[in-house]
């Protein structure tokens, strides 16, 4: 179980979740990715996309803006 | 007839063979139907849409066209099938240049009229005479928002289908020459046939 990180630091919607499925789509079940990122609409996009693809949100930060969140493939 | 004499043991078994027999009769034809009905409800039955996004794009001007791009991508990035229709001005956006060889009187001026590409167009609203994008291109640059022309080549990058209209094509003169290569042609059939299988429709 593999953790990797993908920086979508000043990407605006729809760049972070773009990246987020490419890159998940690379990962083999149960391996982790730590995203972090700065848009405001990230955290609502973030957990549409994880509930959509049936992926797992096991952490989520946030501090002056700066958010990290860690997915675990599911599926 | 015949009288046979059984011992109990012996029509115990009997009856258990024959009623097994039924059963598995009946159960073969219930299985048979069940198998019949997974399959379709799988493949959609014919009635359950599909994971499907299909967007006409008829609007030209910057922020419309963005829209489409942005929601587009984000229903590819969330595991659709995603087709964008793209008709009348739609057509801007897959446009890369603009050739008047060849062309009728007619088609000329509507080419002199009509944006090179995405990123020529106007926006809606607060055109100003070709100020307004200018501006929200700035302001876009600032927080580091995609340009329309990348939007184009990202929903190309995430699979989306791109179908040019035939009919608004040849209405307003523009060749295939002149678009981007690769996508797709059709009609409105073309358009509805994704459009009926499909959870999204947009029209933008």
């Amino acid at each position: 179980m593999s953790q990797t990180e993908l920086d979508c630091r000043g990407l605006s919607c729809p760049m972070p979740i773009v990246k987020i499925s490419r890159a998940v789509k690379e990962l083999g079940v149960g391996d982790e990715l730590r995203v972090l990122a700065s848009d405001p609409s990230f955290r609502a996009d973030l957990e549409a996309w994880v509930t959509k693809m049936g992926h797992a949100l096991k952490s989520f930060e946030s501090a002056a803006g700066q958010q990290a969140a860690v997915i675990c493939k599911q599926v | 007839m015949e009288t046979v004499t059984l011992s109990k043991s012996d029509l115990e078994a009997l009856v258990d063979r024959m009623v097994t027999e039924r059963v598995n009769e009946r159960l073969r034809g219930v299985e048979e139907t069940l198998a019949d009905l997974r399959g379709k409800v799988q493949n959609g039955g014919g009635n359950v849409p599909e994971d499907r996004a299909t967007l006409v794009v008829f609007s030209g001007e910057m922020d419309t066209l963005f829209a489409a791009c942005t929601i587009a991508s984000g229903a590819a990035a969330m595991g659709m099938e995603v087709s964008m229709f793209f008709t009348f001005w739609g057509l801007n956006a897959l446009r890369v240049k603009k050739t008047f060889a060849g062309k009728t009187v007619g088609a000329k001026m509507v080419a002199a009229m009509l944006p090179s590409g995405p990123a020529s167009v106007p926006t809606s609203r607060m055109n100003m005479a070709g100020i307004g994008p200018i501006f929200f291109k700035h302001l876009m640059q600032q927080r580091n928002v995609q340009s329309l022309p990348e939007m184009v080549k990202l929903v190309q990058e995430l699979g989306v289908r791109l179908v040019a209209c035939e009919m608004s094509l040849g209405v307003m003169g523009i060749t295939r020459d002149e678009l981007l290569p690769g996508i797709d042609y059709g009609g409105v059939a073309t358009y509805l046939a994704d459009a009926a299988k499909s959870k999204i429709t947009l029209f933008i």
